[in-house]
């Protein structure tokens, strides 16, 4: 097993800083947005956006937590299944832009089931999805609208991203399977 | 060649009753015994006998169960007296008495006639029927024990239940001094154990299930022990399962009552630990109870308190026990594993080998003696009934379903591998088990 | 109930997710919670947070067992449990079928087994079943190819009554390390307090246990009790008992026992053993009162305790059947080996 950074904290920060000002871009401000981090590492990800946005235009748009466990479509393929946690929107998200945050878009999987959870919780005016890292590899039709970095990866490595609030540091690494490597 | 003499050579002979422990040959002939002595120096017959080598082996009297369940009439689905006496036989065991609650239970001279007529043609081994002490077993009214007597009885018993009218065990332990037979009495004061599916104490409570307290058992033991006094009658108390029998026991003997008790294997070997997950195999009355009552229990049989092990054999047809624990019938099916269990405790060093082989052969005849038609049996005394029984002390067998002649494959030992095995049984002078055969 | 973060800049992550994994989870039924590790109560604890949220919605539905099948059998009479797991099971999509077995049906010569494999043969995923006799579940668990979830049995166990009283502790009482709980009633026939005892003391938990001495096990003390059951303190005064209690949980009173000859009179029983305004002074300031439900009005607790704010008996409710969901998602979700 091989690891290699592939993004830094200054990086991770430029990247967010880029996704938050096309956000608003995007939707004409901060009005009726209301950003959705997945559980996990979505959710740090999620508040660090609202930060940016409050700094720029002074008004922090409402956070929540998303758990989308019980709406995944590998539960009976998985020896171990997900924990599930709190899903936590301190808002009726009816009529609002959602932004969904997560860390890593992959095969598309996590955001179908996180968009059937978030509909089973209201109608939301649109939904647009943005990500730290798109890796490739769509299993499904869906794509994101705001890309912090696209990394192209082989499907035997593994993207991970550490986030302060979980991991204690700030870093993208990509893992590589590597048998017998100096 | 069934009447052929048999040599068993370069055996070790143990027969409690002569005080016997060495290695000797043994010849049988005509039924009977015929001569033992030293290896090699039989006396030669006209006809060459059938040899068994013995060697490593144990040779000793063929072993006297003082009460199994052979359940015919009427239960013929959970045993019956031909698998039951095959089973014994696979045992080691040459003389069964097979207790009366069956259907019609054994309380009219008829029905004890069947057995002995279905043991004669059917059985491979002795079979010596224990009539009613009431008639129906109801309690109520006692049987015609005298009668019974004639017809072939050796004791009398309500086994299953016990006689709770204690004006009617009065006048049972009265009555049969007559016939000088003991009463066998199943104690449980049953106010006190209704309902109940296991041993009371920490397991139960764990379990939820209801328990039965040793004191149910010891209450009716005292009571009994009390009226054997009083009448003078004899009184043999089964499957005593308790610390607190065994001393009910002992001084009962040291005032010089007429009591006599037997113990089984499975209260000798395991506890009430052995229901843990429900197991209904373990489900058995009087219950499994504590390491506490085992040590008394051994402590018992190395005193001579307690005179017999008997295996309380009580075989059940699948559909008994393959159910809610607490809608299970009770029993275990113990004539085959009882050697194997045994020669635990004297591989443990709980037990001497000599005193395991005593409380099966010589113990229980004595509890069963002063019958002159059952006399010579349990010993290797020249002329005494050819009955031996010869077993691999360090054989190792599995016990599993398939493994076992009886119908009921209910022991809770099923998946225990146990050391002890008979390799022979020989009744009446003809081999009637033999390992390996089919 | 823990309040909602609502979250001003950043808060640390991990006062509002947890960190546990479900490989903790060692169990393909649920049939008693002697054998359950405090990491598995917790994990249970954890989900049964994120079911409750699915409760709070409008339309209280996640698709997470849609196409799996959950029978509930019930051998004896039940109304809550029975629903508590339907809805649970609703709540997360899977088909339910009920089958109503009479309690009369329970005798010699109808065998649970024939039932058992009829049910198996309807292809089910999880078993739910209530049964008069100890144990029942366990021939169960040996016989059918299903996840078998014991919703009581005999005098034996109720792991989920356990697991949501203990959910509902922990909601109102942040842990339950160190808590002391009393339960009061007829503890020698109650499958609610053997669950509870388990369940309580393996979270560290102290358990007193307080009834009339012939409803009191003799085999509960430790020194009788031979490390067959938690160290529990088993005291006969109720005054005593709830001295300084975190919880106070009264158990239902059959009104057979005085029948059976195990209480002189029920109005005995209430004299000292209902949970008053009284007794309960003697409790902590906001200790919780609960009960498994069905009361019996005026019998276990009085009518003021009960519709009181110390009592919790409503919310007892409505958070079993997040827990449920909770369990039977842990049972029917994962692979199948």
């Amino acid at each position: 097993m091989s690891e290699k950074v592939i993004a830094t904290a200054d990086d991770i920060r430029r990247a967010l800083t880029r996704v938050a000002h096309e956000i608003l871009e995007r939707n004409r401000g901060a009005d009726n947005l209301v950003l959705v981090g997945m559980l996990t590492r979505g959710a740090p990800l999620a508040q660090r956006l609202a930060d940016i946005i409050a700094s720029l235009e002074n008004i922090r748009p409402q956070v929540g937590n998303l758990d989308i466990g019980l709406y995944r479509d590998d539960l009976s393929l998985r020896d171990t299944q997900p924990v599930i946690h709190r899903t936590d929107i301190p808002t009726d998200i009816s009529d609002k832009k959602v932004i969904l945050v997560d860390d890593v878009l992959f095969t598309g999987r996590s955001i179908r089931a996180a968009m059937d959870a978030l509909i089973d919780l209201g109608r939301p005016q649109l939904v647009q999805l943005a990500v730290l890292v798109d890796r490739g590899h769509r299993e499904l039709p869906i794509r994101a609208d705001y890309i912090g970095k696209n990394i192209p990866t082989a499907l035997s490595e593994q993207i991970e991203v550490r986030l302060k609030e979980i991991d204690g540091k700030d870093e993208v690494v990509i893992i590589t399977e590597g048998r017998g490597q100096a | 060649m069934s009447n052929n003499p048999i040599l068993i050579t370069g055996g070790r002979l143990i027969d409690p009753a002569q005080k016997l422990d060495k290695k000797m040959d043994l010849l049988l002939k005509d039924g009977h015994v015929f001569w033992l002595g030293e290896e090699g120096k039989a006396p030669s017959l006209p006809e060459a006998p059938t040899i068994l080598t013995a060697r490593g082996k144990v040779v000793c009297p063929g072993f006297i169960d003082l009460h199994c369940h052979l359940r015919e009439p009427g239960f013929e689905e959970k045993e019956t007296i031909a698998t039951g006496t095959r089973a014994g036989a696979r045992g080691g065991f040459t003389t069964l008495c097979c207790m009366p609650n069956t259907n019609p239970p054994l309380d009219s001279r008829a029905v004890v006639d069947y057995v002995i007529q279905k043991a004669r043609s059917e059985g491979v081994i002795r079979v010596l029927p224990i009539g009613c002490i009431s008639q129906g077993r109801r309690g109520e009214g006692l049987a015609e024990m005298g009668e019974l007597a004639e017809a072939g009885v050796v004791g009398y018993s309500d086994d299953g239940a016990p006689v709770s009218n204690a004006r009617l065990m009065r006048h049972a332990l009265e009555y049969s001094r007559g016939w000088k037979l003991p009463v066998i009495s199943h104690c449980e004061e049953i106010s006190l154990t209704e309902g109940g599916q296991m041993n009371e104490g920490a397991v139960a409570t764990r379990l939820g299930l209801k328990g039965m307290p040793a004191e149910a058992e010891e209450c009716m033991a005292a009571r009994d022990i009390a009226l054997a006094r009083l009448t003078g009658g004899r009184l043999h108390l089964a499957h005593i399962s308790s610390a607190g029998s065994v001393e009910l026991v002992r001084r009962a003997k040291e005032k010089g009552i007429s009591v006599t008790a037997e113990v089984t294997p499975h209260h000798l070997t395991l506890t009430e630990e052995k229901v843990m997950g429900y197991d209904t195999n373990a489900k058995v009355n009087p219950p499994l109870r504590t390491r506490t009552d085992i040590a008394a229990l051994l402590q018992g049989l190395r005193e001579g308190v307690i005179d017999a092990i008997a295996t309380d054999h009580a075989p059940h047809a699948a559909v008994d026990k393959m159910c809610e624990f607490g809608l299970a019938a009770f029993g275990i099916s113990g004539l085959e594993t009882a050697l194997g269990s045994l020669m635990t405790l004297v591989n443990q060093g709980e037990l001497e080998l000599g005193l395991v082989i005593a409380r099966l052969t010589s113990g229980p005849a004595g509890v069963l003696g002063g019958i002159p038609m059952k006399s010579g049996l349990g010993t290797l005394k020249v002329g005494s009934p050819a009955d031996v029984t010869i077993f691999d002390p360090k054989g190792e067998w599995l016990v599993s379903e398939a493994s076992l002649i009886s119908k009921g494959k209910n022991t809770p030992l099923l998946g225990t591998k146990l050391k002890g095995k008979v390799i022979a049984t020989i009744f009446g002078g003809r081999v009637v088990y033999k390992e390996g055969a089919p | 109930m823990r309040p909602m973060v609502q979250r001003e800049g950043a808060p640390p992550l991990s006062e509002t997710i947890p960190e546990i994994s479900t490989s903790v989870w060692k169990h393909n039924h649920i049939l008693d919670l002697d054998d359950f590790t405090r990491e598995e109560i917790e994990l249970i604890f954890v989900i049964t947070d994120g079911m409750k949220e699915i409760l709070s919605r409008e339309i209280k539905r996640a698709p997470t067992l849609r196409g799996k099948t959950v029978v509930t059998i019930f051998f004896e009479p039940s109304t809550r449990t029975r629903a508590s797991f339907e809805l649970a099971a609703r709540a997360l999509t899977a088909d339910v079928l009920n089958i109503t077995a009479s309690t009369s049906s329970i005798v010699k010569g109808e065998s649970l087994l024939d039932t058992l494999r009829t049910i198996q043969a309807l292809g089910a995923d999880v078993l739910v079943m209530r049964h008069s006799q100890s144990g029942a579940p366990y021939l169960a668990a040996r016989q059918v190819n299903m996840s078998v979830v014991n919703a009581g049995d005999g005098a034996h166990a109720h792991p989920s009554q356990a697991l949501l009283d203990m959910y509902t502790m922990r909601s109102r009482l942040g842990h339950l390390e160190g808590r002391k709980v009393v339960i009061i009633g007829d503890i020698l026939h109650s499958r609610v307090a053997r669950s509870n005892i388990w369940g309580l003391s393996t979270m560290g938990a102290e358990v007193v246990v307080c009834g009339p001495p012939t409803l009191l096990p003799l085999y509960m003390n430790e020194d009788r009790a031979g490390g067959q059951l938690p160290r529990v303190t088993v005291e006969s005064n109720a005054d005593k008992a709830v001295e300084g209690a975190d919880v106070v949980m009264a158990l239902r009173l059959q009104l057979e026992r005085q029948e059976k000859g195990l209480l002189p009179a029920v109005r005995e029983y209430v004299r000292y053993y209902q949970i008053t305004q009284e007794r309960l002074a003697r409790a902590k300031p906001g200790a919780l009162v609960m009960h498994p439900g069905p009361v019996n009005e005026g019998i276990e607790v009085s009518p003021e305790v009960s519709h009181g704010a110390n009592s919790v008996i409503e919310e007892q409710v409505t958070n079993g059947v997040a827990v449920r969901m909770a369990l039977l998602y842990l049972l029917a979700g994962g692979k199948k080996h």
